[in-house]
């Protein structure tokens, strides 16, 4: 039956004689596990352009709404944030695929003649793969993608020809609007996949025509079928990618950060890992040496990379004689790894936001109000005044107090005069100013932090109140201007280095106007915990 | 030597069918969930006023133009839209505004005092039913319910048993 529906096929089509024909390609004596990785990177290619298609079902390609559908298709959809991992790791484990298919290449000097255009070919698609990487890590529109994007279109502008680059990129240089995106998108959706498509097959058809490249000696040897020994290797690496992709999709979760802020300037901009290593080598380079390190640099190892089998015109050696390519690849991948791994070492670890995180209402209200909660808590008012309405005294989070401040302040400080109060009070004077403006300045946000904000924030908000941090500094819209806003501090610095800054705020900024602060351990903790937890 | 060949060969070809048959599965279940299991919707159903009772002509169809909000993927919009509200002496009915055949909007034809829909010319009566024409079933009606005079409707339909 089968047999009858594939001869019919095979006779109207030679489908089925054509896809028999291709696995019974005659391969070298020597090939094997070497020659894999070519056929795991089509098998990415094609997985992100699987996951690229299910991503694009829910994904609206505007600033204004991009951001917002990317959050929906993480938070809402049916295993969206699946997909969007997938999409992700999938890329990254595709430049590792490319990249090492690349050097075994290089390793065995397969770029050699007749196979000069194969690896030429091979370049662009790197090229190309890279810059699938760059044009998609716009289109999360987090603040990650709007600066780091900012910085490429600046280095792109140091490039010869660079005014015309920005405007085929859609910008001026200066910002990132709906033009850019639009540009960067049909790139990463239309554009790149098409010539991705095309050249592949052009690569895969060069190496038909020229055949698997043979180890010399193997002109000697009998030749081997591609099926099916080379296609189980080739399967049983695809599936070892696999397994790595979906571990990570499994484990590792994939931030989506702040919807993209033009305004915001406290955001420090890092390239994705693979990138890494161009952003350490830019550093090195200042003032008139940098359009050296951003372009020269890079052009003339992609040149080079390029024009390889022009280079190297040596003939066929063994892998073990060529000490030569080892040696060069060895140091690439050693500048590589420490050029990386002292990006990585630079880049603060407080640094990642959580876009998807909910913003509590006692994140958002000014440290005068949380002190008069913490006073509140403090002086167990509620014993009286519950705040589920049970208690002997008006409910506050119900009803809004209409005594006068100075009722209010006697209230708080000889509660004995009022008979259905407490006989004593423990509170000092910045708390009563705490409480009285708690219940007077109640509002929906204050209620409910009222009733929900930790202990130790409202505590911390205490000392913050205490030290009088506020005349210097602004915290939810309340203060003073002279110090930095402490807005999304959580984002700037890591712990430890507000503990350390409290005691000695000079080693840190020579040119600080801040005092150096004793407090006890109890009290820089609590304060510390509470300037982390509000956001920006 | 023949007989171990064979075997081997036969191995290769279960593992990559096993291997093809794995990676299908890991990607197409996720997939199929993905695009067939929609998301629990964010509309909380909440009632909106649309009418004064007391303006409304028993007998006498109105269109009502109203602003609701509502979830619409990722966006949560505010829009206008509309219904037909017909007082009857003992009770009041919000219909949704489009046409239970193939969803075109119908209105209300004073000549032959129906609802006409113009697409393939169903009839609906004043309490809903179908009079002629295609369409399959009663107009459908938005859960309403009256406070203080108000007239107020959720966007989720009632059932129709008439």
């Amino acid at each position: 039956m089968l047999k009858t529906i594939l001869d019919w096929v095979d006779e109207r089509t030679g489908l089925v004689s054509g896809i028999r024909h291709f696995l019974d390609e005659d391969i070298p004596a020597s090939a094997g596990w070497h020659q894999v990785l070519g056929s795991v990177a089509m098998f990415a290619f094609l997985t992100q352009i699987f996951s690229g298609l299910l991503l694009a079902v829910n994904y609206a390609p505007t600033p204004a709404e991009a951001w917002d559908s990317l959050r929906y298709i993480v938070t809402q959809a049916t295993a969206g944030g699946l997909m969007r991992s997938l999409h992700h790791w999938g890329a990254s484990a595709m430049i590792v695929v490319v990249v090492l298919h690349m050097v075994q290449a290089f390793l065995y000097g397969a770029y050699k003649k007749p196979r000069e255009t194969t690896w030429m070919v091979g370049v662009v698609l790197l090229l190309l793969t890279l810059a699938f990487g760059l044009s998609g890590y716009l289109l999360a529109w987090d603040n990650r993608a709007y600066w780091g994007t900012m910085v490429t279109t600046r280095i792109t502008s140091l490039a010869p020809g660079g005014k015309i680059l920005l405007t085929l990129l859609g910008t001026d240089g200066s910002s990132i609007g709906r033009e850019t995106f639009a540009r960067f998108y049909a790139a990463h959706v239309t554009l790149l996949p098409l010539l991705t498509l095309f050249l592949v097959v052009f690569h895969v058809y060069l190496v038909r025509k020229h055949g698997v490249t043979p180890a010399p000696g193997d002109e000697n040897k009998p030749k081997k079928k591609f099926f099916p020994e080379q296609v189980y290797k080739d399967t049983v690496a695809t599936f070892v990618w696999f397994a790595v992709v979906a571990v990570m999709v499994a484990l590792v979760k994939v931030p989506l950060g702040h919807a993209a802020d033009p305004t915001d300037t406290g955001y420090n901009p890092r390239p994705e890992w693979y990138f890494l290593f161009l952003f350490q080598i830019l550093k090195a380079f200042n003032g008139p040496l940098e359009v050296f390190g951003a372009i020269v640099l890079p052009g003339l190892a992609v040149g080079s990379l390029f024009l390889l089998p022009f280079i190297d015109r040596g003939k066929m050696l063994m892998l073990r004689q060529r000490t030569g390519a080892i040696a060069l690849a060895s140091v690439a991948a050693i500048g590589w790894g420490a050029l990386t791994a002292r990006a990585v070492a630079t880049t603060p670890t407080t640094m990642e936001e959580d876009g998807l995180a909910e913003v509590r209402s006692w994140q958002q209200i000014p440290a005068s109000q949380l002190t008069g909660i913490a006073a509140f808590r403090k002086d167990n008012c509620n014993s009286c005044h519950a705040l589920d309405g049970t208690g002997s005294g008006p409910d506050l989070t119900k009803v809004a107090s209409r005594r006068p401040n100075d009722w209010l302040q006697k209230h708080f400080q000889q509660p004995t005069d009022d008979a259905k109060a407490p006989s004593s009070s423990n509170l000092n004077a910045s708390e009563v100013r705490g409480l009285i403006t708690l219940v007077t300045q109640r509002d929906e946000r204050g209620i409910d932090a009222w009733k929900n904000a930790p202990d130790e924030v409202v505590k911390g908000a205490n000392v913050y109140i205490g030290n009088q941090c506020g005349s210097c500094h602004t915290l939810n819209d309340e203060g003073g201007k002279r110090g930095p806003v402490l807005n999304g501090l959580k984002q700037r610095r890591e712990r430890s280095w507000v503990i350390a800054h409290f005691s000695d705020p000079k080693k840190f900024s020579p040119n600080s106007l801040m005092p150096a602060y004793k407090l006890n351990p109890k009290d820089l903790d609590l304060l510390t915990t509470y300037l982390l937890s509000v956001p920006r | 030597m023949d007989q171990a060949n064979h075997s081997r060969r036969k191995f290769y070809v279960t593992v990559i069918n096993l291997v093809g048959a794995v990676i299908t599965a890991a990607l197409a279940l996720p997939a199929a969930a993905y695009l067939l299991i929609k998301p629990t919707s964010q509309d909380t159903g909440e009632f909106v006023e649309v009418a004064d009772l007391n303006q409304l002509v028993p007998g006498k169809p109105e269109e009502v133009l109203y602003r609701r909000t509502r979830v619409d993927g990722w966006k949560k919009m505010e829009e206008k839209t509309t219904t037909w509200v017909v007082k009857t002496p003992d009770k009041v009915i919000a219909y949704a505004p489009s046409c239970t055949h193939l969803g075109c909007a119908y209105h209300w034809d004073e000549e032959i005092q129906s609802f006409l829909c113009p697409c393939h010319s169903s009839v609906f009566a004043l309490d809903g039913s179908v009079v002629s024409g295609p369409a399959p079933r009663p107009l459908d009606r938005f859960v309403s319910k009256t406070v203080g005079g108000k007239l107020l409707i959720s966007q989720k339909l009632e059932k129709v048993n008439t």
